[in-house]
């Protein structure tokens, strides 16, 4: 690059600047309206005029938003562990072995990718009412399973096809049995791979609330973006925006840690499969 | 979970990968197909249960009349659901909007994309602040940010409305969606931005310091150089959030609930079903959303040749 000027050095900084207001300002406004009290909601400016731990300490003493917690947790990792197994026997036999029909396959699972979730929502609501799936943790863990696969099958091959499958047959020869093999040499290549694909599987779990609104009819199952909906105000004329407010920090503050530790890894998952999470 | 996650060595592959294997096949590739059939046939499974049979079955749904609340009047009505939400203005207005959202939502965010994918790969200073703040949109709860925004137009509590006069945008049609555009741009400029960071680092870097010392001005690089190189990359980018965008339910669900003429048609399904509970027209519906999402992605496969996804899986 040329020789960098002062103005050019402003001109950078301030458009970094830019970028990170932007991404910042929605994410503070929540946190400061999940600090304020009940009267300084009333209040627009940034700074809450009135503290309060409240809207935290309400919602996480209260079953409405602990257990949508529990299931948001639970379905979710279910979910992701399944789907990245599955996914990884798909990937694999896709970068690895010749066999016809590799093609159809890679192309279903771009048309699932891009489904829209809503033309789902009618068929399998009579599916899951009729096998008795309606308001259960399958209920959600199935078409998240289903959804997660074309993602971890697209991320999933194009990281297995980077793998230098001959240190295996290396490993052979010095004496390592298959299994041995596998363990000490494929395993820990193959993991970076299957960490990228099952944060972003968990994320679009976490984050879904078509159908979590549309299968679930309790807290028995009802996950947590899902459940904001139904918090109530101290009184039937007050909107909850405190508790809204905490929850929203609640269930978004461990996601955005969790992508700012895993940043590079979600990226790289994010460009090689070129499919959104 | 057990009819849709069958355990990996039963049912049926090989019959199916023996009809189809050719004489003259070894011994040992026809191992491989079997092998490769089996490790590909529970994720086929899940994927054809939950996706391809609903589809199917909301075809077969779509042609029936049949309202959850008068179970007994089911019956076979042939096309009368499409011919009802064809000329419903429901149907049509929900359509405008959706497309009106997601041709302003993608053309705007490919733009700041762009602008932000050349901070990424431009600054000097910061790089790794910019790029890990910048993914804070993307990673947030689409639920959780339409909260924000709605409590930042409330009238008298949120700092935009104060900035703009006390304005309630969400109570008024036009401005509503403008919102609602907003904040799927935000959303999803981040995840726009890295994919196209990723095409803008393929581009090697003597092509532009050549073009400089020709004389080309940043913008002539711009468009002669970065932009035709950038098409599959941009191709790519501009098909997924298309369709994502044509999907659009989460945001308008906690900003509007599709009041005031804000729905799109993924909300009018979703209150077909839930509201009117009735299946025929909601499964009409969802088949006439499945026939524009198709329409969308061919018009892109058509248009990215030889670019499209999954025709580079050979390469890497």
């Amino acid at each position: 690059m040329a020789a960098i000027t002062p103005q050019r050095r402003v001109g950078w900084l301030s458009a970094n600047f830019v970028v990170i207001a932007l991404a910042l300002i929605p994410v503070l406004w929540l946190v400061s309206l999940s600090l304020k009290t009940p009267t300084a909601v009333l209040d627009p400016s940034f700074i809450p005029s009135q503290w309060t731990w409240g809207n935290y300490s309400g919602i996480l003493t209260s079953s409405q938003f602990l257990r949508p917690l529990l299931n948001s947790i639970g379905i979710g990792l279910i979910s992701t562990i399944v789907a990245v197994g599955l996914a990884s026997m798909a990937a694999y036999a896709i970068a690895r072995l010749q066999f016809p029909g590799k093609g159809v396959l890679i192309g279903m699972a771009l048309l699932i990718a891009m489904f829209p979730l809503i033309a789902l929502v009618t068929p399998l609501f009579t599916i899951e009412r009729a096998l008795g799936l309606f308001n259960t943790w399958p209920g959600l863990i199935i078409p998240y399973i289903a959804f997660g696969l074309p993602l971890g099958i697209y991320i999933l091959s194009a990281f297995f096809r980077e793998i230098p499958w001959e240190l295996e047959k290396a490993a052979k020869v010095d004496g390592a049995t298959p299994f041995q093999a596998f363990i000490r040499v494929i395993a820990p290549l193959a993991a970076p791979g299957m960490v990228t694909t099952a944060i972003l599987v968990f994320l679009a779990c976490w984050n879904d609330f078509i159908l979590a609104i549309s299968f679930t009819s309790t807290i028995a199952s009802r996950t947590a973006p899902a459940a904001m909906e139904y918090f109530s105000g101290g009184s039937v004329f007050t909107v909850p925006t405190g508790p809204i407010s905490a929850a929203a920090v609640v269930i978004t503050i461990p996601i955005i840690i969790f992508v700012l530790f895993f940043q590079r890894r979600i990226v790289a998952g994010l460009t090689s499969g070129a499919v959104k999470g | 979970m057990s009819t849709t996650t069958p355990a990996v060595t039963t049912k049926p592959t090989p019959a199916h990968a023996a009809k189809k294997g050719k004489p003259q096949l070894s011994e040992g590739a026809r191992a491989e197909r079997r092998l490769g059939f089996m490790l590909i046939a529970p994720a086929v499974i899940v994927m054809l249960a939950v996706a391809a049979y609903p589809i199917v079955y909301a075809v077969y749904l779509s042609l029936q009349r049949y309202n959850l609340a008068l179970p007994q009047n089911k019956a076979f009505i042939g096309f009368a659901n499409y011919a009802a939400v064809l000329s419903s203005q429901y149907w049509w207005q929900a359509l405008w909007v959706t497309l009106i959202i997601t041709v302003f939502s993608v053309a705007i965010t490919l733009v700041l994309g762009m602008l932000l994918a050349m901070v990424l790969h431009r600054t000097l200073f910061g790089r790794g602040t910019v790029r890990t703040t910048s993914l804070i949109p993307y990673g947030i709860v689409t639920v959780a940010a339409a909260y924000s925004w709605q409590y930042a137009w409330t009238p008298s509590q949120g700092y935009l409305s104060a900035a703009f006069n006390n304005a309630a945008p969400l109570t008024n049609q036009v401005q509503a969606i403008i919102v609602i555009i907003i904040a799927e741009i935000w959303k999803t400029t981040p995840f726009m931005g890295l994919l196209l960071l990723a095409g803008l680092s393929l581009i090697p870097e003597d092509l532009q310091n050549a073009a400089k010392v020709d004389g080309a001005t940043g913008w002539q690089r711009f468009v002669k150089i970065t932009l035709p190189l950038m098409k599959p990359a941009i191709l790519v980018a501009l098909l997924f959030r298309t369709l994502d965008s044509f999907r659009i339910f989460d945001t308008i669900f906690i900003l509007t609930a599709g009041n005031n003429g804000t729905g799109s048609v993924s909300i009018l399904g979703y209150n077909n079903l839930f509201n009117a509970l009735n299946l025929g027209i909601g499964s009409t519906i969802s088949i006439l959303i499945f026939i524009c999402v198709a329409i969308i992605a061919v018009i892109y496969i058509l248009g990215f040749g030889t670019a499209a996804p999954g025709s580079d899986i050979g390469k890497r």
